[in-house]
């Protein structure tokens, strides 16, 4: 794997910021996009635009077609059984606000139980607590340690025949832990719990076949896998999709309308009411297929040894106290440092040129953990050097001595 | 192009680390809490209000940035003996300060030592930081009852 000729197919990355070469640590909030995607997007504009699945003239069949086929590469990417489970959504949030709303509102009680972790991202917590709310059901917590990783014996434990779906992060955005969801969804499954992966963090870094881990639910964005903002996916079992109810109406989603009584259409129209994101997903499609040559050992191998440089520079530098050290974890180095604001780091460090994010990340419950505020956090991806960990090291001694 | 210095003034700096007026208040006549959702800054601030609606005293407690340290440290030292009136005034120069067109000079009579904070109208995202303190003590004034918000 070269990482320059990487770097080579992000233009974004080839510029200054305050006059510093820019250095893009922020990856866990979005990934850069490749040339590929900005060209194919641009091609659908360009020669393509029209609306998919009605037109019967030449622009709408290509566009249907292209935006249909991206459809197949999701399918094979995630290894989902059918293209029938493959739903297009706005990203992550959607697609599980979708499951909590449709499936929840037609599966879930006043006395079930859902099991959601410590280390959730707001969106697979907030659309369960509103299903609590609307229902009655509760919403339960499986706790984490101090390096972050969940207690699993306490999942055991909390797992009962009242649970009804386990929500679980594969990988934190907030403290790069990498979940052990094999054995989870396994566990779940004997007390026949339905199991929500939220694969937004993890989907450009680790390989997930849905269908050897037995996934009933899994959704993530394609702005976190070089693809555009705004566009997402839904992955389920087509048994829970068919007996789901739709999420929302309209054009699309329908095969009959009279104003009696509407006929839904099949799987996966039945839940893409609307004109979709079209130029979204097809640009999704060529995000999947750069990830796809370079290969996911590669894209593991590199990001483990940058992590593990980064970590190493983090354990030496004074007064740094790093969030997340969990034993499975990828490319988020999520710390605070003595004497300085997170929030101050990031103005100090965008001055530099580096770009890394300060705040909660939106997993506030992970903030409450720790008992702080916020943290800083830097997060790897596939076009990161060497030198732009050193970069953020270098930026990190400047704001360090500004408040010393 | 702004420098790192505009923003990050040794009197900012001082004010961080040693931040004046932080703690309890205790008794207060007035008390608001203020958040800053999009970094997590939090505050509280405490005041005492006489019958002459002169603010007496002043302090706060919480945890946040510099600049909203610096700012609240700056606010408390500047709003003792003021009368409430006063403090809407200086609240609305802040307001105008730090949201201002980049070429809008301060309007340093009423501000004093405050002016020291103009430089975060050249960082859009950091102007929360400053104005929060000013927000919470006019929800504790106007005893709106709910926590002070920046969003």
């Amino acid at each position: 794997m070269n990482i320059q000729e990487i770097r080579k197919d992000f233009p974004i990355l080839h510029q200054e910021v305050f006059g510093h070469p820019l250095v893009y640590l922020d990856n866990a909030a979005t990934t850069q996009k490749p040339q590929c995607v900005i060209d194919t997007i641009r091609h659908y504009y360009e020669k393509d635009n029209s609306n998919i699945h009605r037109g019967v003239h030449s622009l709408s069949e290509r566009a249907t077609k292209d935006y249909e086929a991206t459809r197949e590469t999701i399918r094979g990417f995630f290894n989902a059984k059918s293209t029938k489970e493959v739903i297009f959504t706005r990203g992550t949030t959607e697609s599980i606000n979708l499951v909590a709303s449709s499936w929840g509102g037609a599966n879930i009680g006043k006395d079930d139980e859902i099991l959601i972790t410590h280390m959730e991202h707001h969106s697979n917590i907030v659309p369960w607590q509103m299903l609590c709310e609307r229902t009655g059901a509760k919403l339960k917590v499986i706790p984490m340690n101090e390096a972050g990783e969940l207690d699993l014996v306490a999942y055991a434990e909390l797992l009962n025949e009242r649970t009804k779906l386990v929500g679980v992060v594969h990988m934190s955005n907030a403290l790069g832990t990498i979940n052990p969801i094999a054995d989870m969804i396994q566990q779940a499954h004997q007390v026949g719990a339905k199991v929500l992966v939220d694969g937004a963090q993890a989907a450009a870094h680790i390989p997930t076949d849905i269908q050897a881990l037995d996934i009933d639910f899994y959704a993530t964005s394609a702005h976190k896998m070089y693809g555009p903002t705004g566009v997402g996916v839904l992955i389920a079992k087509e048994a829970l999709l068919n007996a789901m109810p739709p999420y929302q109406g309209g054009g699309d989603m329908i095969l009959m309308v009279t104003f009696e009584k509407t006929q839904y259409n099949a799987l996966p129209h039945k839940f893409e009411a609307g004109t979709p994101n079209i130029a979204g997903v097809i640009g999704f499609g060529a995000a999947l297929k750069y990830i796809q040559n370079i290969g996911f050992d590669a894209i593991m191998q590199r990001e483990k040894e940058l992590l593990n440089y980064a970590t190493k520079k983090a354990q030496a530098f004074a007064g740094l106290k790093q969030i997340g050290i969990a034993k499975d974890k990828a490319c988020v180095l999520s710390f605070v440092l003595d004497g300085v604001h997170p929030h101050d780091l990031g103005t100090i460090l965008d001055h530099e040129g580096v770009a890394i994010r300060a705040g909660h990340h939106c997993a506030m419950p992970v903030m409450q953990f720790y008992k702080v505020p916020a943290t800083a956090r830097a997060s790897f991806s596939i076009y990161n050097t060497e030198a732009e960990v050193d970069a953020l090291f270098e930026a990190l001694e400047k704001a360090r001595n500004m408040f010393a | 192009m702004f420098s790192l210095g505009d923003l990050y003034k040794q009197v900012i700096i001082d004010h961080t680390k040693t931040p004046r007026n932080f703690g309890k208040l205790e008794p207060c006549s007035h008390d608001a809490e203020g958040f800053n959702p999009l970094c997590g800054d939090q505050l509280h601030v405490y005041l005492q209000i006489n019958d002459d609606n002169i603010i007496e005293d002043v302090k706060f407690e919480g945890q946040g940035c510099s600049i909203s340290t610096a700012s609240a440290s700056l606010m408390t030292e500047n709003l003792k003996g003021k009368s409430i009136d006063e403090f809407k005034h200086m609240f609305n120069a802040f307001h105008e300060m730090a949201t201002a067109d980049m070429d809008t000079p301060p309007d340093e009579e009423t501000l004093g030592k405050l002016a020291v904070l103009a430089g975060v109208k050249e960082f859009p995202s950091r102007i929360k930081c400053a104005t929060l303190c000013w927000h919470t003590v006019k929800s504790a004034i106007e005893d709106a009852g709910e926590p002070a918000r920046t969003e």
